[in-house]
């Protein structure tokens, strides 16, 4: 049988639930359904003075993979701005096989993504709705 | 009787298909059937011994295309108990739609209502509200039950005299319920409104006999129904098809052009402007003459005990609910469940790594899950060709997902 896919490190992203649920009071917050599948998710943040992230929250419905990325994204996004967030979105294109060069932790964990083309949105989703909130 | 499926099965080249080393369990049916032998081979006696344009040309090529199309419209039209030329060939099942609300829509005024349910299909959708943008009409909606059907009860107050057409899915693509038909065109004759029904999940199994059933409309898909994608089809009371103005203009469709002014065909030319989809309309009348070939009362039996398989399976699974009817009464085989704690995509995606193809997602039915609720169901859907091995290999595959992803 082959499970590739749901390999444990993207299990074990999307139960560790980082960064899962609301803030109290946010600076932005952006929304980003993918139509074709239905996952939605709601990213909110926090920034200081200079555009860096001080606070991060998602609340996704979507599949283990969104949930899986959501989770990651919020483990690396405090403390970056919209071009630190951009180098994170690199880094998950590298993990899913559209741009050259290694990945790093813990978005190496989607590699086996890139051989699903059609689950690559829902590892995208969150990276675009942050995207949104920081534009 | 037994059914014959393993003599089905033989009829159908892609089910002795191997990928990745295992056999193909085929369970998304309600999105695209496979091809039988028979379609195969008559598409495949146009393209290779009748290829032409059809109505047009006058040599012998032309004279077998245009005779093997319009075969394909009487073998679709004795499927459907009706006369031929009140089939029209359209692009597809959501094509057929739209040139109803685009054509008949046209006859219809500001604050006429036309009245939908909360299980359509967005193809029984969205083109009444691009008709309501266009023209003002209203739209109304049955609620549906908490076992997934259309709650007729509230007919008597939802249908109006102002509501034109009530337009309702036969069997809904994400529960299975099939409407009950008499009770919808009772209340609509009471109120003088004309019924649709989108077919697109009935028509794979088995004949129809639409008079009976004193529907107006009636619409399909091909590639649901063991045909060719690509083709799909409308059928319309003759003095309906005859009273709408055309949807598309172009070749084939008019009487006479002149610059100051157009004649159109009679139906159903006047709806089939320019070259039809030949090839998948042959495609699809042999599909409606191999479906008028099996016996449908053993098949159904057969399908419906593989669904009874399946619902019996789930029920032992921890944290699945079937969303859609319990009983096999007044349903098809089209069955929705949720595995709590387990996103239906990740569901499929389990179940695509055992060799089983199933949909997951809204199924283009968002109202319906907004209804309930719901992400999304993985939905598992049933022709006659399945058999206890693919409800088997589904089961070992909903097991593990439940074990793994949770």
């Amino acid at each position: 049988m082959s499970d590739e896919l749901y390999q444990e490190k993207i299990v074990a992203l999307a139960k560790a639930k980082t960064g899962a649920g609301k803030l109290a009071t946010p600076t932005r917050t952006a929304r980003r359904d993918n139509p074709l599948c239905g996952d939605r998710v709601i990213i909110e943040v926090t920034l200081d003075g200079q555009g860096k992230i001080t606070e991060i929250a998602h609340q996704v419905r979507g599949c283990l993979l969104c949930q899986a990325s959501a989770s990651a994204l919020s483990s690396l996004a405090i403390g970056k701005d919209a071009g630190g967030v951009a180098e994170i979105r690199h880094d998950a294109e590298r993990a899913l096989g559209r741009e050259q060069g290694a990945p790093h932790e813990p978005y190496a964990a989607f590699a086996p993504v890139a051989a699903h083309k059609s689950r690559q949105d829902c590892v995208l989703l969150p990276l675009e709705a942050l995207k949104d909130a920081l534009s | 009787m037994t059914f014959d499926v393993a003599g089905t099965r033989r009829q159908f080249p892609i089910l002795s298909e191997i990928i990745d080393g295992r056999p193909v369990h085929y369970l998304d049916n309600g999105a695209s059937a496979q091809v039988p032998v028979a379609v195969i081979d008559a598409v495949r006696k146009y393209e290779t011994t009748g290829r032409a344009n059809v109505l047009r040309g006058v040599h012998r090529l032309a004279e077998r295309a245009t005779e093997a199309y319009e075969n394909a419209r009487a073998d679709v039209a004795t499927f459907l108990g009706v006369k031929p030329m009140e089939i029209v060939f359209t692009g597809g099942c959501t094509a057929a739609i739209n040139l109803v609300a685009y054509s008949y829509g046209q006859l219809m005024k500001a604050g006429d209502r036309i009245l939908l349910s909360e299980l359509e299909h967005h193809s029984n959708i969205v083109p009444w509200q691009m008709l309501r943008q266009r023209s003002g009409i209203e739209i109304d909606m049955i609620p549906v039950t908490l076992d997934g059907r259309i709650d007729l009860s509230l007919l008597p107050k939802l249908v109006t005299p102002k509501t034109k057409l009530i337009s309702l899915a036969h069997i809904s693509n994400v529960t299975g319920a099939l409407v009950d038909v008499k009770a919808v065109v009772e209340a609509a004759k009471a109120g003088g409104a004309k019924v649709m029904l989108d077919g697109a999940q009935r028509a794979p199994h088995g004949p129809l006999d639409l008079p009976a059933l004193g529907v107006d409309f009636y619409v399909f898909a091909g590639h649901k129904a063991y045909g060719p994608n690509g083709v799909g089809v409308l059928w319309a009371k003759p003095e309906l098809l005859n009273a709408m103005p055309p949807f598309m203009g172009g070749g084939s469709m008019i009487g006479r052009v002149t610059f100051a002014e157009t004649t159109w065909a009679p139906a159903p030319r006047r709806f089939e402007a320019g070259t039809p989809p030949i090839g998948p309309a042959i495609g699809l009348g042999a599909a409606c003459n191999w479906m008028r070939g099996l016996d449908w009362t053993a098949a159904h039996d057969h399908e419906m005990g593989l669904v009874q398989r399946l619902m019996d399976g789930l029920q032992k699974i921890d944290g699945t609910q079937i969303l859609g009817p319990a009983s096999l009464q007044n349903r098809y085989p089209v069955v929705s469940f949720m595995l709590e704690g387990v996103h239906p995509h990740d569901v499929a995606q389990t179940l695509d790594s055992f060799g089983v193809a199933v949909r997951a997602g809204h199924h283009c039915a968002q109202p319906l899950m907004d209804r309930f609720d719901l992400d999304g169901t993985t939905r598992v859907s049933i022709a006659p060709y399945n058999d206890n091995t693919d409800i088997d290999a589904l089961l070992t595959g909903v097991r593990h997902a439940a074990k793994t992803l949770r």
